[in-house]
């Protein structure tokens, strides 16, 4: 076992962990954070998607030691209280989620791509979350809810 | 037909209000479900495709610390008889966990139950199964003939139904009569033959598959949480797999995330994690990892057609024949063998076809069993239509819009009787043909594609129109009962709690449904919560698929609501001294028609039906209600879709330029959501047409079996959809919608090859299969095959 420590939400989590465990699991079994998701083995669908430091990463591709030390931001700690990011808003505008498993991740892996380019064009959407699967919605009104927070300003 | 009470909310685009818990990461999926003592379970699976199994070893596995138990077939046979269909078909014996032969290569083989999910899967690893391999089936055609082997030794020729016959001349039961067939085949001045493939495809919804057991020995009750379509159906198999009375299971599909389909089958291991809790007496969770969703979990699709159309020579179809192949992999699943004859079914399109006959062959190979996949079975059936009616156009050198529209069923022939059996309940295809034609403005779509042609690009032009069975169904077309169930409770505050059978996974059932009762009742849609997914709330239930969770959920829905607006208009009568029939629902009161000074609050009203003092005549306090609504027919939804592609001369890439859909869903509860509902059945019909395939090897290993090889569409896939919508109400339902969950995926799929067939057709291409591999199209342009 090997002591970790990750500020996640904003708060400082430490834990024992095996050195193996994948970071995803951590933020669900150990922290409880379930808002990532894990949708593949080879991390291609992005549904645990989370922030890293201030940029998007997949949760199930590292092991919890490998984020010793490091800043997460996860969808649960993404609202400022109860007021949603302009993402949340937009993908709850928009329709940009049916059965919503890919959200969690689609929308962090939104805010990264607002971090970079605050004003996407249509196509720089479509490319930057295209490390992300949704199997529900044909992406059409993902990408419309992304550009209604780009619209806001928003990140 | 409008809604048929105050149409405030019902047909605007309301915001979805599952969204919240959804965006915020706060929803319950059944990997997030704990219980104290959870113990996790990892399948050993078979890694060759056919064998007879030697020996297991399992030593390994049971010393390691954390395992708690480790079961091989065979005890699992102990504990559970074979596997129960839902399809009145011969089937072979099927055991949850392989005891003597695996049949496919991952199938299960051992079980084992351990302290948390990494020591599962080590131990799982560690037990060592050794094979006698057998000869592996793979190409249904040679699988018909017996070669290289039989998948079950009592399935002569490895078929597994059939050739069943179907269409003009051959109720079931009776002898098929040729004549007519024949005769439009021997009067015609053309006729188009053609063989082609409808792949398989892997469902792949975002949540793998998982499941929750929890057997008390104390209380003699199971509660099982699955990644299900449909719990109600997971409760009665499981409790008759376990050998308990329905009353002792509670079934529970939590926050679902997405279905296809693939979800509704009842599994091996939904009954293999129940009877190991009720064995071990513990709380066991299973959670599919996605490579093994991909064997693990039933496909779709995989229907070979010879399909013969004879028309005259001014493009009037006078006949079709349909020879249909299919490949359903290693064992009939809950409704496996039922899929292919849905594509019989539809195999009358939208047109006034004379004499159609259809042949059905299911055959096993030693592939994943195949069942319902987004559309199931009438894709396929638009499939074979639409291209061969495309083929014919391109024969006859007509317009391919005019040459449907010569063959539609006229707007005032419905309900219109089939040659099929089927009786479509409604329809105006030529309206939804012009809409689409209109939308993507067909003369100068033409014309751009021939500037492009000019520029020396290769550009085509495709269209298809379909039109499905959906709102399933009356209960004759389904073993579990074709109605739906729902419950609407006006509580003592005035608020209203609803509970539904139509168990969703991303289809807004929570919003659409409130919207519908909060109209009912004239109250805010905040006081309106909608339960679903737990057998223990609902009381009963069948599911959400078919298309069928508004056009016959929330037709019960409206049924309930019905009722108990009655009795709250007779106590409201009693209240303000008036007539029942007087009284009408607004905005939060309660008033007699015309006086509107005489009003009581609603939630008075409520409060009033619980504490009744004094209690009006004849009545029973309490204001609750059920209700089953059982359709008298299934729902037919049509449209069109029409798509320009261009395909690169250098590389053979394939690019979608534009996409517009024309769908008509009757009325519509909330357009926001059907919008979203097409938008995903199209990325998933375009991606059949370009991209997905399950591929398998010779020796039956599945080769796209990861999203490292299998397609999944990516947001760059696709351009802006045109959305486009008519509205031929049914009148199957008080509602007058027909169902929009699997629509998309119907006109896409051909209207994408009709593309690239005319993308391609100054290499005389006739047809071609897809999916539209770049190489495959390369080697078209470049005179190496790879086209009919």
């Amino acid at each position: 076992m090997v002591p970790i420590s990750i500020k996640v939400n904003g708060k400082v989590r430490k834990g024992h962990v095996e050195p193996r465990l994948l970071l995803v699991h951590f933020l669900r079994e150990q922290l409880n954070l379930t808002g990532a998701h894990v949708g593949c083995d080879t991390s291609q669908c992005g549904a645990c998607t989370v922030l890293i430091d201030g940029r998007s990463a997949k949760s199930c591709t590292m092991f919890a030691v490998q984020a010793d030390g490091s800043e997460v931001v996860t969808i649960e700690g993404l609202a400022n209280g109860d007021k949603l990011h302009p993402l949340q808003e937009g993908f709850w505008e928009e329709h940009g989620l049916q059965c919503g498993y890919c959200t969690p991740g689609m929308i962090m892996s939104a805010v990264n791509l607002l971090n970079d380019n605050p004003k996407p064009s249509e196509q720089e959407i479509r490319e930057g979350i295209s490390g992300n699967f949704c199997r529900c919605t044909g992406y059409q009104h993902i990408v419309n809810a992304i550009q209604y927070a780009a619209n806001k300003g928003g990140r | 037909m409008a809604s048929p009470t105050l149409p405030k909310l019902v047909g605007t685009r309301v915001k979805r209000r599952e969204d919240p818990r959804l965006i915020q990461g706060r929803a319950t999926y059944v990997d997030d479900v704990k219980i104290p003592g959870l113990q996790h379970i990892a399948f050993k699976r078979s890694d060759i495709a056919h064998g007879k199994i030697v020996s297991i070893d399992t030593s390994a596995a049971e010393k390691m610390d954390g395992v708690e138990a480790v079961f091989t077939g065979t005890q699992i046979a102990e504990l559970l008889k074979p596997m129960p269909i839902g399809t009145p078909f011969p089937s072979p014996e099927h055991r949850a966990v392989a005891v003597d032969i695996v049949r496919f290569a991952g199938e299960a083989v051992a079980v084992v139950v351990a302290a948390d999910r990494y020591i599962a899967r080590d131990a799982a690893d560690a037990i060592v199964v050794n094979y006698d391999p057998l000869p592996v089936v793979v190409d249904p055609e040679l699988a018909l003939q017996g070669k290289p082997g039989l998948v079950h030794p009592q399935f002569a020729n490895n078929v597994a139904l059939g050739p069943m016959p179907s269409g003009t001349g051959a109720p079931p039961g009776h002898a098929p009569d040729d004549s007519a067939v024949e005769k439009a085949f021997k009067d015609a001045d053309v006729v188009i033959s053609q063989r082609m493939h409808n792949h398989r495809l892997v469902p792949n919804a975002m949540e793998p598959r998982g499941v929750v057991a929890h057997y008390e020995p104390g209380r003699s009750q199971l509660t099982i949480w699955s990644s299900t379509q449909n719990p109600h159906i997971l409760k009665s198999m499981v409790s008759g797999m376990l050998g308990l009375g329905e009353d002792q299971v509670r079934a529970i599909a939590p926050e679902v995330g997405g279905g296809f389909g693939a979800k509704i089958n009842i599994y091996a291991e939904e009954y293999v994690c129940a009877a190991v809790s009720k064995k071990l007496g513990i709380p066991v969770k299973w959670i599919e990892e996605r490579s093994e969703a991909f064997v693990a979990t039933t496909h779709g699709r995989d229907i070979i057609c010879y399909i013969d159309v004879a028309a005259t020579k001014d493009g009037k179809v006078l006949g079709i024949k349909m020879r249909l192949i299919a490949d359903i992999g290693a064992y009939n699943m809950l409704l496996t063998a039922a899929i292919p004859t849905l594509t019989m079914l539809m195999a009358n399109a939208t047109y006034d076809i004379p004499a159609i006959r259809t042949t059905l062959t299911e055959v096993f190979t030693n592939k994943t069993p195949t069942d319902a996949y987004r559309g199931a079975g009438r894709p396929e059936a638009t499939f074979f239509v639409e291209r061969a009616l495309d083929m014919l156009a391109r024969e006859l050198k007509m317009d391919p819009a005019e040459l449907r529209r010569k063959n539609f069923i006229p707007k005032d022939k419905f309900p219109y009787h089939t040659q099929m059996g089927a009786v479509y309940d409604s329809g105006d295809y030529e309206a939804s043909l012009d809409t689409a034609l209109k939308a993507s403005d067909w003369k100068n779509l033409l014309k751009e594609r021939d500037e492009l042609r000019k520029q020396g690009k290769l550009a085509g032009v495709g269209l298809a129109m379909y039109v499905e069975v959906c709102g399933i169904g009356p209960s004759a077309t389904l073993p579990t009962g074709g109605w739906e169930h729902a419950q609407v409770t006006v509580e003592r505050d005035g608020r209203i709690s609803a509970a539904t059978g139509a168990s969703p996974h991303g289809q807004g059932n929570e919003t659409t449904f409130a919207q519908m009762l909060a109209d009912q009742f004239g109250v805010p849609i905040e006081h309106v919560t909608i339960h679903h997914g737990d057998t223990a709330v609902v009381k009963q239930g069948i599911g959400t698929f078919g298309s069928r969770s508004q056009a016959v959920g929330g037709a019960a829905l409206h049924m309930a609501g019905t009722k108990v607006r009655t009795k709250m208009a007779q106590f409201a009568g009693a209240l303000l001294e008036a007539a029942p029939e007087d009284i009408v629902f607004e905005a939060g009161k309660i008033m007699v028609k015309g006086a509107p000074a005489k009003a009581k609050a609603f939630s008075e009203v409520a409060g009033f039906a619980y504490i009744p003092v004094p209690l009006p005549e004849g009545m029973e306090p309490g204001l609750s209600a059920d209700a089953y609504f059982e359709p008298t027919n299934n729902t037919y939804p049509f449209g069109c879709h029409i798509v320009l592609l261009e395909i690169d001369r250098e590389t053979g890439e394939p690019k979608l330029r534009r996409v517009v859909a024309a769908d008509d869903a009757g009325n519509l509860i909330n357009p926001l959501i059907v919008e979203g509902q097409i938008h995903g059945g199209l990325a998933q019909g375009i991606g059949q047409a370009m991209i997905e395939e399950a591929v398998y090897s010779d020796d039956g290993q599945l080769l796209t079996g990861s999203f490292m090889d299998y397609a999944l569409p990516r947001a760059t896939d696709f351009p802006m959809f045109e959305m486009h919508s008519t509205y031929t109400p049914t009148p199957v339902n008080p509602l007058g919608a027909k169902g929009v969950g699997e629509a998309g995926t119907l006109g896409s799929t051909p209207a994408v090859v009709c593309a690239a067939v005319d993308a391609l057709s100054e290499f005389g291409v006739k047809h071609i299969d897809m999916m539209l591999r770049p190489e495959k199209l390369w080697r078209v342009i470049h005179g190496k095959g790879g086209a009919a």
